[in-house]
């Protein structure tokens, strides 16, 4: 798949060596060293918590690392601050864009180096010029006097892009750049950085999407407990291969899908609509599996939201067990019988500076207290009780959750919610930062949780998890339903198909393919 | 593993009390230089001026581990003392103590509805309270000094001035506060949702509190511990003044602060504030009887405040990184 | 070439378009900054209850009272638009004064003053540092320097007015241009460099994006520690200023000068708009707070309301200001 004019030539542009870096009770990075040639795309892959994000804020000056040298076109350099990176000409686009929402597109792009005129003016002729030409290289349908939140996220993201242009970057790190993007959206993410790669940007790309990396690298370098596992040719190499030294074996993760056992009909959601959610209707069944599968973006988690009480319906109805109710608040909804595992784990899934028991107690303090006293005896075998179960991993119950991997703390989530004895649980994006090995204890549990005749609501943007876990799929575009997918028809073009047909139905002119 | 849960957490505790150890070591040396500070009189004495502080601090507590402060309460303790003194002369005293926590009530409810549910920022709505009250107070006494015509011959005297086995009663009020007050807040659900809702308000609504409700009650708490405050100082003085509570929500604050209470919410304890307000009105009446001027104990507060929230803030940055 | 200006461009030649254009602009202008609304409210009903209100020596009392707290709404507007505030103001103001005119029979007239100023920066810069170095919340730093630093005016004054001992500070104070105090010109006059800085110069521009997202400006480069430190040393700055303007004015200082000025002017810039979330203002719109402000403390006094009420209305103003904020902060736009 790569583009001719991107082969890789021999010169190289930066190189690290013997690159360490700790943080406190942790060693995110141990001699690492690795090289970057001109014009080349550059997977970066690795699991969570391998050390990429951290190896990048290295090469981009927002940590320094505790030894090694960093080589940028022949001589060793110190990137001490991202302005110092930036005027070498590395530049980091961040995963969460790093934009001003209320300043125009000009002043984001030379924010930090505005050009000056007399008294300190800023220089708005040259400020403006030079963005157009930035973004009438990248192709962009947008203009410099454009303030950035009225922008989409795509179209942010050709903002950042316009940056590398802007300063004549030579090298560009793209840290995980399709998770908020459609598919139409990241082909031209793609478009654009061969064309960077054409005129000499070198490009790391950062991603744990197989398909994308092998689409659009030519070398790939793999981490693991912040070591370099391996460095390959992407031409002679393969996913397996990839995903071997990722996780230091080989990958034996096949999905255990809960047996059938529908039951009765437990929820029926009619002509829900709710903020960018437009007359949605399906139901679930008592031991019913049902994925959502929709882009970031597409109103998954707001149909989520409506069904828990924290969104308002402005229209339709929630039938529970065959009656109409109003559900007004998570209150509403707990007292049903549902529960949410949200898809913001550390904003609103857990109270971070408290301990894994407090946490599991704050829905259930009525199962956990006497007479609105709390008996921490009770407290301490709830907790108990889930540790065991779900193999939660803590010193105590108390340690503070904040100290824990993203995996236990998804478990103190998913805990959490089962000690309320939900009817219908709703995992959004269950496995979202969680490591390989949790991943599959969090799908088996979802499974067991079925067969045991909870109904279950899985939304997720990962088709082989969406794949792998549910009954029945509902494709959610644009805020609409698309389509419901049964078992026997489950294929990932499938998929792809119901949540692209209705991405560009009712929008304004997206960027134009060059 | 249990082990190391009970050391991490006399380790949290020692840095948490880690605030307020180098002010230990500045009252070891204002006691040197004023060896009265340590006579058991005197120590009867602060304790019971320390009480006014110490049950406005408890109140206090509740609202800064909810994530907010309360700016109001200087304001409020001038006028409900006012309305207090007034009335005790006008109507009874039995009237004017409940009409005192009535007010209390009714403020803090104010004070929550303007915090709580209208999602006001909690500093600067209560900065407006401090001056409407001000300003109420004001109105209501026109702007006069009110004294109770007989203080001798009142039962409304016992608040302030009675003894019970020879300690003093606001002692005694504070102390029993402050137990009932721990317990509210330590061992009951109320107390955990308090502590949610100011470490994480979207995963406290997230799952189920009504953190609104949760927010504004600990106002409602923070009025009547106020309230209190004023029926003692009332009785104590027998008269009210309309500058009475002034400054008082700075000397709160930095008694709180120094009992390890995050301003950031979600972490604090009451008997964490109590230690806070022996060791401040230990080390203000000691600068006191040093014979330095009264106004020299707000550059203290000042001091105070910043070094206990810096320590704060540098342990929860280390926190952040592990 | 932008998509939102085409349509004006395109119909704006006709006369009446351009005149439907002028209103409806006017009205989003009005729904998104009611505070000039108010103000126009404020100065219609003060006129009717008082035939003196509108009176040009009347008016230019109400612009002299605007410019003492107005000096503090402008390195607020600068603060806040950057999410940081500044409580230690009204301390400021005082002790800035205490410290100009108390020195006076030692030190004569321009050294105090440079004095007084100095302490202003330096605690603008101690505030900074404890902001950005040590990481506390500026509200908090402020709250604590707010008594802390009316301790240290106590304690350089005492407890008594200062009388000035110098005739040319006095003279100085109630000097006029035309009718206008030269004090309320110089309000103007920083109000308007105000303005160029935040809008035109690079650290305005950069004040917007640290308060827009902080991230994003360390990320491209932005001194932002720098930034924010200077901002508040502007702000102790601006505060001393207005105190020693207020004593020259009157002829005297004490430690209580500019006792509750912050809840003024922050009531005054978050009237204007200034979203105290950071990010967005304007300081054309906080001069509308200044003047709603100073236009209700005089008129209430020309309508004989006694002056209890005016820590009522600051009280009450402060609350409706929050709530505006709270309503309006849907509606994200800056110049």
């Amino acid at each position: 798949m790569t583009n001719s004019a991107t082969q890789p030539t021999d010169d190289v542009i930066l190189s690290a060596s013997g690159i360490s870096k700790s943080f406190p009770g942790v060693r995110a990075l141990d001699d690492v060293s690795f090289t970057l040639r001109k014009g080349e795309v550059h997977a970066l892959c690795g699991e969570n918590g391998a050390g990429k994000s951290t190896l990048m804020k290295i090469l981009a000056g927002v940590y320094q690392p505790d030894g090694g040298v960093i080589r940028y076109d022949g001589r060793d350099v110190a990137l001490t601050d991202p302005l110092a990176a930036k005027q070498l000409g590395i530049l980091l686009i961040h995963q969460e864009l790093s934009l001003v929402p209320e300043l125009s597109v000009a002043e984001n792009i030379f924010l930090g180096s505005l050009p000056l005129k007399r008294f300190g003016r800023v220089d708005g002729a040259r400020l403006r010029a030079d963005t157009r030409q930035a973004l009438d290289r990248l192709g962009c349908d947008f203009g410099p006097d454009d303030i950035v939140s009225t922008l989409s996220i795509a179209r942010q993201q050709l903002v950042e892009i316009a940056r590398a242009v802007a300063f004549q970057s030579s090298i560009v790190i793209f840290d995980e750049p399709t998770a908020s993007l459609t598919q139409q959206e990241a082909d031209h993410l793609f478009q654009t950085i061969r064309r960077l790669s054409e005129s000499g940007v070198t490009t790391v790309y950062i991603s744990h999407k197989m398909r994308e990396i092998f689409e659009i690298s030519d070398r790939i370098t793999v981490l693991r407990d912040g070591k370099v596992s391996g460095g390959l040719t992407t031409r002679q190499s393969n996913e397996d291969e990839v995903t071997r030294l990722m996780i230091g074996r080989d990958l034996d993760h096949y999905f255990i899908r809960a047996e059938r056992q529908e039951g009765a009909e437990l929820l029926r959601v009619e002509g829900l609509t709710s903020g960018p959610v437009r007359d949605i209707s399906f139901n679930v069944h008592r031991g019913e599996i049902v994925g959502l599968y929709g882009l970031v973006g597409s109103g998954r988690t707001e149909i989520a939201e409506a069904i828990f009480g924290i969104r308002p319906l402005e229209s339709g109805t929630l039938s529970w067990e065959g009656e109409v109710r109003s559900i007004r608040s998570p209150r509403d909804a707990i007292a049903l019988g549902i529960g949410l595992v949200p898809e913001d784990r550390k904003h609103q899934g857990l109270v971070l500076g408290l301990g894994g028991s407090d946490n599991l107690a704050l829905p259930n303090l009525g199962r956990v207290s006497r007479l609105g006293v709390i008996a921490s005896g009770l407290e301490g075998l709830l907790f108990e009780d889930y540790r065991k179960r779900l193999s939660i991993s803590t010193a105590g119950p108390k340690q503070p959750v904040l100290t824990l991997s993203g995996g236990n703390q998804q478990k103190i989530v998913i805990a959490k919610w089962l000690a309320v004895a939900p009817k219908l649980l709703i995992l959004d994006e269950p496995t979202r930062g969680v490591d390989v090995g949790a991943k599959a204890e969090i799908h088996g549990l979802i499974a067991k949780l079925a067969e045991s005749g909870l109904a279950v609501i899985v939304i997720s943007s990962e088709m082989p998890e969406i794949i792998g876990v549910s009954h029945r799929i509902l494709t959610i575009a644009d805020g609409r339903l698309t389509g419901e997918i049964a078992e026997s028809e489950f294929s990932e073009d499938r998929l792809i198909a119901a949540v692209t047909g209705h991405v560009w139905a009712d929008e304004t002119p997206r960027p134009q393919a060059a | 593993m249990f082990q190391d849960a009970v050391l991490g957490k006399s380790r949290l505790a020692f840095q948490r009390l880690g605030v307020a150890l180098p002010f230990l070591v500045i009252l070891g040396l204002v006691a040197t230089a004023a060896p009265t500070l340590l006579e058991p009189s005197n120590i009867g004495q602060v304790l019971r001026q320390s009480s006014i502080v110490g049950v406005m601090a408890l109140g206090m507590t509740f609202v800064l581990i909810s994530g907010r402060v309360d700016l109001s309460i200087g304001s409020m303790l001038s006028l409900i003392t006012m309305i207090t003194i007034d009335l005790h002369d006008r109507v009874g005293p039995g009237v004017a103590v409940i009409a005192a926590l009535g007010v209390g009530l009714g403020i803090g409810i104010v004070n929550g509805i303007l915090v709580g549910f209208l999602r006001l920022n909690a500093l600067i709505a209560t900065l407006a309270m401090l001056s409407l009250l001000q300003g109420a107070t004001m109105i209501y006494s026109n702007g006069r000094d009110l004294t109770v015509a007989a203080p001798g011959e009142t039962w409304f005297a016992f608040i302030g001035r009675g003894q019970v086995y020879g300690i003093a009663v606001p002692i005694l009020i504070f102390l029993g506060l402050a137990a009932l007050l721990g317990f509210l807040l330590h061992k009951t659900s109320y107390g955990r949702r308090v502590f949610a809702v100011g470490g994480n308000e979207t995963t406290s609504a997230f799952s189920g509190l009504r953190a609104p409700l949760i927010v504004a009650s600990t106002y409602v708490i923070s009025g009547l511990t106020t309230a209190v405050a004023a029926l003692i100082i009332g009785s104590r003085v027998m008269g009210a003044q309309t500058n009475t509570g002034v400054g008082y929500e700075f000397e709160v604050i930095a008694a709180v602060a120094l009992g390890g209470t995050s301003f950031l919410g979600g972490s604090g304890s009451i008997a964490g504030s109590v230690i806070g307000v022996v060791i401040l009105a230990f080390l203000q009446n000691g600068l006191l009887q040093m014979g330095l001027p009264y106004y020299l104990q707000w550059i203290v507060s000042w001091v105070i405040i910043i070094l206990a929230v810096w320590t704060d803030a540098a342990s929860k940055r280390k926190k952040v990184l592990v | 070439m932008s998509a939102v200006s085409e349509p004006i461009d395109g119909l704006g030649r006709d006369s009446t378009n351009w005149a439907a254009t002028a209103l409806t602009a006017i009205g989003l202008w009005a729904r998104r900054y009611p505070v000039w609304i108010f103000l126009a409210a404020a100065l219609v009903f003060f006129s009717l209850k008082s035939p003196h209100f509108l009176s040009v020596f009347n008016l230019s009392n109400i612009l002299l009272q605007a410019a003492f707290f107005g000096f503090l709404s402008i390195g607020l507007t600068l603060l806040i638009i950057s999410r940081n505030i500044d409580l230690t103001v009204g301390s400021v103001a005082g002790l800035a004064a205490c410290l100009a005119v108390g020195l006076q029979p030692s030190l004569g007239l321009w050294l105090p003053i440079a004095i007084g100023l100095g302490a202003g920066l330096a605690i603008g810069l101690l505030n900074g540092f404890l902001v950005e170095r040590a990481g506390i919340d500026s509200f908090i730093v402020t709250l604590a320097g707010m008594i802390g630093i009316k301790g240290l005016a106590f304690a350089f004054a005492g407890e008594e007015s200062i009388s000035a001992s110098i005739d040319l500070f006095n003279e100085l104070g109630a000097l006029r241009i035309g009718r206008i105090h030269a004090i309320a010109l110089l309000f103007l006059a920083l109000l308007a460099i105000g303005h160029y800085v935040l809008k035109h110069t690079k650290y305005g521009r950069e004040t917007y994006a640290i308060g827009g997202n902080r991230t994003a400006a360390v990320n491209a480069g932005v001194r932002v520690s720098r930034h924010v430190i200077i901002g508040f040393a502007i702000s102790g700055l601006l505060a001393a200023f207005c105190g020693i303007a207020m004593a020259a004015n009157m002829g005297a200082a004490m430690p209580a000068f500019g006792l509750g000025y912050e809840g003024w002017a922050i009531a005054a810039v978050v009237l204007g708009g200034t979203k105290l979330s950071g990010g967005s203002g304007r300081i054309v719109n906080t001069l509308g707070g200044v003047l709603l402000l100073a236009s209700l403390r005089n008129g209430l006094n020309m309508i004989h309301v006694p002056a209890y009420y005016v820590l009522v209305t600051i009280g009450g103003a402060l609350i409706l200001a929050l709530f505006f904020d709270t309503q309006f902060s849907r509606k994200p736009r800056q110049g």
